[in-house]
């Protein structure tokens, strides 16, 4: 049992990493073709993870509503909006969930009007989150702060009118920020992720890595 | 008696949005269609999540949750339409189970269909030893296609204009500046993130180098990221007052 349990993962993880390592330095017609099969397998598992995520969540405000929790009412909206938007999205407008996505249904008609809408102002809230978590934080203690601080106040300002208006230099200079400091930072972050993710490959290929197999036996 | 306060408060923001629909409706700046009535609701769901400006409450609790369960449905929905369907449902149900169907089905998809199968055993006491089938699939898959690519497209093509030659003819002393400072920024952040050296003399001084050019930007990132907000904000407030209200031209 600890065969199946625990050696034919490490062994799918092997052969499946090598062989798709190997297969970018092959330019071959089969191996362009094996990249094609095993990106279209990996699209259709990745849609029944969607199953997992969505049990995850109905599972946790189901839970809220029958233990009666604080704020359980609230829960409820999850299930009225996930069932309305399924409902509206497998008819199809009246085409059913087996024909093609049709346009224009009340399915778009929710995206345009509940999701997009609701998803902005959201994130556009986080404007006032974070301008006074900046003023709570970025205050000039050290030198490394004080460079953090003019660094994200050139670059606010270069990206405005206003920016330009104090001075003309100010555009400039933010752009000269984001062009070499900020590249070149981002480039030195970039290059030790990369080595990192790599390592990583290789230890999960290799069957160092375990922590994907989970916990137990 | 804060808590009644709060209610009457929620109560006159609704009558008063209310008041102010009809009149839009009745005025023919909002049309009575099933897009007049989405603009509402989209101007109903923006105000009830910035009143949580003022502070938390109730409809900004609704419209989270609501928000939370129609991004929910949204992506089952895209993922049945542009992933199952095309990848699994019209290649290999149709053709097995319709008697109109032209082409033959394909069975090599039963294996990524058992393989995701096995994923949802994940819940099972006794089955849920299956799914690390599928996890290992996935992130071998992933970690085999991830390295040569991962070479090529972030440490090759990273490294080549790092150390582009800051003398090659026909640039400005400005130009050749900014090279050798890209340099320095690269090489003094990766000595910072080398953590088996004591940061010390020499290393010291350069990695002391690299945190600056970290602190700028990290300074950059978030001027940026709060101008992308800002943006998202204008275009909200463009909504209230141009699609909805009628204000803006």
């Amino acid at each position: 049992m600890n065969f199946l349990k625990r050696t034919i993962p490490l062994i799918i993880a092997f052969v499946m990493g090598v062989l798709m390592a190997m297969q970018y330095y092959v330019p071959h017609k089969l191996s362009q073709n094996l990249l094609e099969v095993v990106s279209r397998w990996d699209r259709i598992i990745a849609g029944f993870a969607v199953f997992i995520g969505a049990y995850s969540l109905f599972h946790l405000h189901w839970t809220r509503i029958k233990r009666k929790v604080e704020g359980w009412g609230y829960s409820v909206f999850v299930y009225f909006g996930a069932i309305i938007t399924l409902i509206f999205g497998f008819l199809n407008g009246g085409k059913f969930f087996w024909h093609d996505k049709q346009e224009g249904t009340m399915f778009d008609w929710l995206y345009s009007y509940v999701q997009v809408p609701a998803g902005a102002t959201i994130f556009s809230i986080l404007a006032f989150f974070i301008a006074s978590a900046a003023y709570r934080t970025f205050r000039a203690r050290t030198n490394e702060s004080t460079v953090l601080l003019l660094a994200a106040i050139i670059v606010m300002l270069g990206r405005v009118p206003i920016g330009n208006y104090i001075s003309h230099y100010i555009p400039a200079v933010a752009d000269w920020i984001m062009a070499v400091p900020n590249l070149a930072a981002k480039r030195g972050i970039l290059l030790g992720v990369s080595l990192g993710a790599i390592a990583t490959s290789l230890k999960i290929i290799l069957g160092i890595e375990r922590s994907y197999l989970g916990g137990g036996d | 008696m804060r808590k009644d306060s709060g209610f009457f408060i929620l109560v006159g923001a609704m009558g008063l949005f209310v008041s102010i629909n009809i009149f839009l409706m009745t005025s023919g700046k909002l049309p009575f269609s099933f897009d007049g009535f989405g603009i509402i609701l989209g101007a109903g769901l923006t105000l009830a999540i910035y009143s949580f400006l003022y502070k938390d409450n109730a409809a900004f609790k609704i419209v989270e949750n609501l928000y939370v369960g129609v991004s929910l449905g949204y992506t089952i929905i895209i993922t049945w339409f542009n992933f199952l369907k095309p990848d699994l449902y019209d290649p290999l149900i149709i053709p097995m189970f319709s008697k109109a169907a032209t082409k033959s089905p394909q069975y090599a998809l039963i294996i990524p269909s058992l393989l995701g199968l096995f994923m949802l055993l994940r819940f099972s006491r006794r089955l849920s030893w299956l799914s690390r089938w599928t996890f290992a699939f996935v992130v071998g898959l992933g970690a085999g296609v991830s390295i040569p690519r991962v070479i090529s497209a972030f440490i090759l093509e990273q490294i080549k204009p790092s150390l582009h030659p800051v003398f090659s003819g026909g640039e400005t002393i400005f130009s050749s500046i900014n090279t050798l400072l890209i340099m320095l920024g690269v090489i003094s952040v990766l000595i910072y993130f080398i953590f088996s050296v004591e940061h010390k003399g020499a290393i010291g001084k350069v990695s002391k180098i690299g945190i600056w050019f970290l602190m700028i930007s990290f300074g950059a990132s978030f001027g940026y990221t709060v101008m992308g907000r800002l943006s998202l904000l204008i275009g909200r407030i463009q909504f209230l007052l141009k699609d909805w209200l009628g204000i803006l031209q």
